[in-house]
């Protein structure tokens, strides 16, 4: 077997255990992908440039086409707020899947850009400290609930989910992008959370 | 039989019809519904296999659509290990075996230790083994985990994949393989979901 074919482990003494809104780091399991030897097969799976210094996405990018694809995906369900749900109602989505999937480093992430979007430090923050059951209003209830439904295997989401984003205001289209923000953080947060693990950074 | 390529798998999973309200909705989000078909294409018909074989991608898609009980989704992903008429009865055997409900699992020591949560540590059975190798049964023991209890993964989880013989790059395909079919199968429901709650006129194309 090559050299990068073993396990990391980390004397990580600042591993986070609370959810919070901080920034965190990230540190992985296996060998990141050398930034010297990218190649631009590699450079186009990390979309961005700036992505050959971040370690998790060196690790992904052994999967360049792979990496292109999902990455693509995240900004589009994520950026392209045309005609649909705010941004800040895509993150809490992603957020609330985080906190019940337990992405600490994800949840660490969405939770930032749910409150920077909503200005709604302290609901954002509940939903945190309480969890999923936190009552945040009806509208951020309903979105959370069809997270979490989504979120649960086998999936619960069902019809009752809908009318229950209808009544809160939301549209058909909205609603897809719901269901696309939450199901797009399974994938994410499986992803953080199974091929390394967070870490608190020094304060600045 | 259908095109693999040519089809875009949410929406033929979904039930979503050309010109029907969901595929313009569905339209509004171009770049992520041609992705997330991408994904698809390049974890299962990539130009270069790479270290994880057509059949292991496969049998690894069939386990994951199978313990999240949505049997379309499965059957699609059986239907592509058609000639492999042993290896799907013990997957079908090892589906049956492996469903439970989660998320669950342990959070780091502390806080938030008062939301443990235990649950099935699924094991392939040792006689099936022999059927699926080693290499494979520790791929579906590690899809398991990272579908029903993602937080309990941990780096011996990733020594596991290693002792079996997964490369480092094999890992993060299956790893990437077994998360995306996570995202798709959500998609799948929550769409086809909506599509039955607007009623036919919503899924299947319009007529005037």
């Amino acid at each position: 077997m090559a050299m990068s074919d073993s396990v990391i482990v980390h004397d990580n003494e600042n591993e986070p255990v609370v959810f919070t809104q901080a920034e965190l780091g990230w540190l992985p399991w296996l060998e990141p992908f050398p930034e010297a030897e990218l190649t631009e097969r590699h450079f186009a799976g990390l979309v961005d440039r700036a992505r050959a210094k971040s370690d998790y996405f060196r690790l992904l990018v052994r999967d360049p086409e792979v990496l292109e694809a999902r990455t693509k995906t995240d900004k589009d369900i994520f950026y392209n707020t045309a005609d649909g749900l705010p941004r800040a109602e895509r993150e809490l989505a992603a957020a609330a899947t985080s906190r019940y999937n337990g992405c600490i480093y994800c949840a660490s992430v969405h939770s930032r850009f749910a409150t920077t979007y909503s200005k709604r430090r302290d609901d954002v923050q509940r939903l945190l400290d309480e969890g999923v059951g936190a009552d945040l209003g009806a509208r951020w209830n309903a979105i959370v609930k069809a997270s979490v439904a989504l979120a649960s295997t086998p999936i619960a989401f069902g019809e009752e989910h809908i009318e229950e984003l209808r009544r809160v205001g939301l549209d058909d289209a909205e609603i897809v992008d719901v269901i696309n923000s939450a199901s797009f953080f399974n994938w994410a947060n499986r992803l953080m959370l199974s091929l390394g693990e967070p870490t608190t950074l020094a304060a600045k | 039989m259908m095109s693999a390529e040519s089809k875009d798998i949410i929406d033929h999973l979904a039930g979503i019809a050309p010109g029907s309200s969901l595929d313009d909705i569905r339209a509004r989000r171009l770049q992520a519904r041609e992705n997330a078909q991408k994904s698809y294409l390049t974890l299962f018909e990539p130009a270069d296999f790479g270290d994880v074989a057509a059949c292991e991608r496969y049998a690894v898609a069939a386990f994951v659509a199978g313990v999240h009980e949505e049997p379309p989704v499965a059957a699609f992903y059986v239907a592509r290990l058609a000639d492999r008429s042993e290896l799907v009865a013990a997957l079908k055997a090892e589906i049956e075996r492996g469903k439970t409900k989660g998320p669950y699992g342990a959070f780091p020591a502390g806080p938030l230790s008062v939301e443990d949560t235990t649950g099935l540590i699924y094991r392939v059975a040792a006689d099936r083994k022999t059927i699926l190798g080693g290499k494979l049964a520790a791929a579906l023991e590690h899809a398991h985990l990272l579908v029903f209890r993602p937080r309990d993964a941990a780096p011996a989880a990733m020594q596991a994949l290693l002792d079996a013989g997964w490369s480092t790059n094999a890992i993060v395909t299956l790893s990437q393989l077994v998360s995306f079919l996570s995202f798709q199968v959500r998609s799948v429901v929550g769409l086809r979901t909506l599509g039955a709650s607007l009623g036919r006129g919503a899924a299947t194309a319009r007529t005037g």
